[in-house]
């Protein structure tokens, strides 16, 4: 099955570029990506600039409106993502734990929506 | 499918009951298995419903099988392989399909039905489902119990607790939660998961009194299950003891007492000497969990000479490196009263009414602790409030005579 990996945090709560806690956080990905890549579930991901750079769009009665900021206005914000791979939730969830920012954030995941169930 | 004969013929009625008590007594491995196999609860649960109407007329007519749960699997398993092909869904690979038929054609004793039970209850109780639904589920699933039966454990309507179910269910398909038993590094945690269900079963039943036997004696199957098809594990066996020294008091509970000043007639000796011998057990085998610490708190309690407290606080303070709750801090402040006087115990129970203000038993335990004191006022407003937040009506009993033994309100 394919899951998304969501990364949600409170960028307040993320060490700071160029601090030594940084440089950890950097090589804990680093290393977690290392070892989805060696076992070979890694399908993509990204890291996502910060919210201050979103926009969001909805379209109401035909009109397009396009708000500055993110889509909720919460603590924690969706900050990157990874797509793996994987029999099963518990080997998701596995891959989901090596990921540094589950430490001061919080990680979703999620199966993605399979459009061809006959295979 | 068959139509009922106005009058029910003597072969029918003894198929019928041959196969109630085939799935009173196996219900659980049968769903297990078939939905181990088909990795699909619900799948499995019709199946085998489906199965069930089939054996009413085929038994009815040639005879009792050899064995009948092995013929209702493969009954079931066949109906399973029909309807997905029926479906055309191709979504499990042809040599899953060819697994399956394979099983389906072979002729299955109860014996040489793997036991799937242990699976089925790491599913049931992983972690991605909420506490509710996980009891729920290994109640409908490895108990057999009816959804109507379940939704009475949590005094729900039978719709929600049905939704409920159909919803767990769906997260287990849809999220990918497997049918297996869990890797070593993540063995100790889950099987917390699937401990905490069991035993939150037990409480609902405690809690219920007389009117919660069968639920506690449902609790006390799945512990014994548990330890039966995972020997030497010392959690298994500590929650197995604790249920059991829990249980042994159920009489003497009726009676309207709490264990302080139990009659000690009334308890279980069978199921007290089982529980203790099981800690022993447990204890010898070094690797020390929550339960096991639960369990030897609990004998503890029940000790010849009346409850050994200095050894109670001890082992609560050694259970708060797993479980460091304001519920354990409330105990151990309780056990500091008993070893060190009560003004040590409030001092105490005044760091955490943040966190149990809402909770009975903390009042409880300041009214007990004010009281000793001699500071009345304060004992009375607090028993009034445990009284208010009661959650039986024998606690409720036993807090108002507490109340009413305080002296009399100066005129």
């Amino acid at each position: 099955m394919k899951y998304m990996i969501l990364i949600y945090n409170d960028p307040a709560l993320e060490p700071a570029y160029g601090t030594p806690e940084f440089g950890a956080m950097m090589q804990g990905f680093f290393e977690a990506n290392q070892v989805m890549q060696a076992d070979g579930v890694l399908l993509g991901g990204e890291g996502l600039k910060g919210v201050e750079t979103a926009t969001s769009l909805r379209i109401r009665g035909g009109k397009t409106e396009t708000m500055d900021g993110p889509f909720a206005e919460t603590r924690e914000h969706l900050g990157g993502y990874y797509i793996v791979e994987v029999p099963d939730l518990d080997t998701a969830l596995k891959y989901a734990a090596m990921l540094p920012a589950a430490a001061f954030g919080t990680i979703e995941v999620r199966p993605l929506m399979d459009y061809n169930p006959a295979g | 499918m068959s139509t009922a004969a106005p009058s029910a013929s003597a072969s029918t009625i003894a198929a019928s009951k041959a196969l109630e008590a085939v799935l009173r007594a196996d219900k659980g491995r049968l769903i297990s298995a078939l939905a181990y196999r088909l990795r699909d609860i619900s799948l499995a649960e019709e199946m085998l419903q489906e199965a069930s109407i089939s054996a009413l007329a085929h038994w009815g007519r040639a005879g009792l099988p050899a064995s009948p749960q092995g013929w209702l699997l493969r009954v079931a398993l066949r109906r399973a392989i029909d309807r997905i092909r029926a479906q055309g869904r191709a979504s499990r690979g042809a040599a899953d399909m060819a697994m399956l038929a394979e099983e389906e054609a072979s002729e299955m004793t109860t014996e040489a039905i793997p036991d799937a039970r242990l699976r089925m209850m790491f599913t049931c109780c992983h972690p991605a489902l909420e506490l509710k639904s996980r009891v729920a589920l290994t109640l409908r699933v490895i108990c057999g119990l009816t959804t109507a039966q379940i939704a009475a454990v949590f005094l729900d309507n039978e719709t929600t607790m049905g939704q409920r179910i159909t919803r767990a269910k769906t997260k287990i398909a849809q999220a990918g939660i497997g049918f297996a038993i869990p890797a070593r590094e993540d063995w100790p945690a889950r099987l917390q998961a699937v401990l905490t269900s069991v035993y939150l079963i037990f409480t609902r039943g405690y809690a219920a009194g007389p009117k919660g036997a069968d639920l506690c004696g449902e609790a006390l199957f799945l512990a014994r299950l548990l330890a039966q098809l995972c020997p030497d594990d010392p959690e298994i066996e500590g929650a197995l003891a604790l249920v059991l020294l829990t249980d042994a008091r159920a009489a003497a509970r009726a009676a309207g007492a709490m264990i302080t000043n139990q009659d000690r007639a009334l308890w279980d000796s069978a199921k007290l000497d089982e529980g203790l011998a099981l800690i022993d057990t447990a204890l010898a085998r070094g690797r020390v969990g929550p339960f096991q610490i639960k369990a030897a708190v609990a004998a503890c309690h029940m000790a010849d000479g009346g409850p050994d407290w200095p050894q109670i606080g001890a082992l609560l303070t050694a259970l708060l490196q797993f479980e460091d709750t304001p519920v354990v801090r409330l105990s151990i402040a309780v056990a500091l009263g008993e070893v060190q006087g009560p003004q040590a115990a409030l001092t105490m129970l005044a760091g955490l009414t943040v966190d149990l203000d809402d909770y009975g038993p903390y009042h409880a335990a300041r009214a007990d602790m004010a009281a000793r004191l001699g500071q009345n006022d304060a004992a009375r407003m607090a028993y009034q409030r445990a009284i208010d937040l009661a959650e039986t009506p024998q606690d409720a009993c036993f807090l108002t005579k507490a109340l009413q033994n305080l002296p009399a309100i100066r005129a």
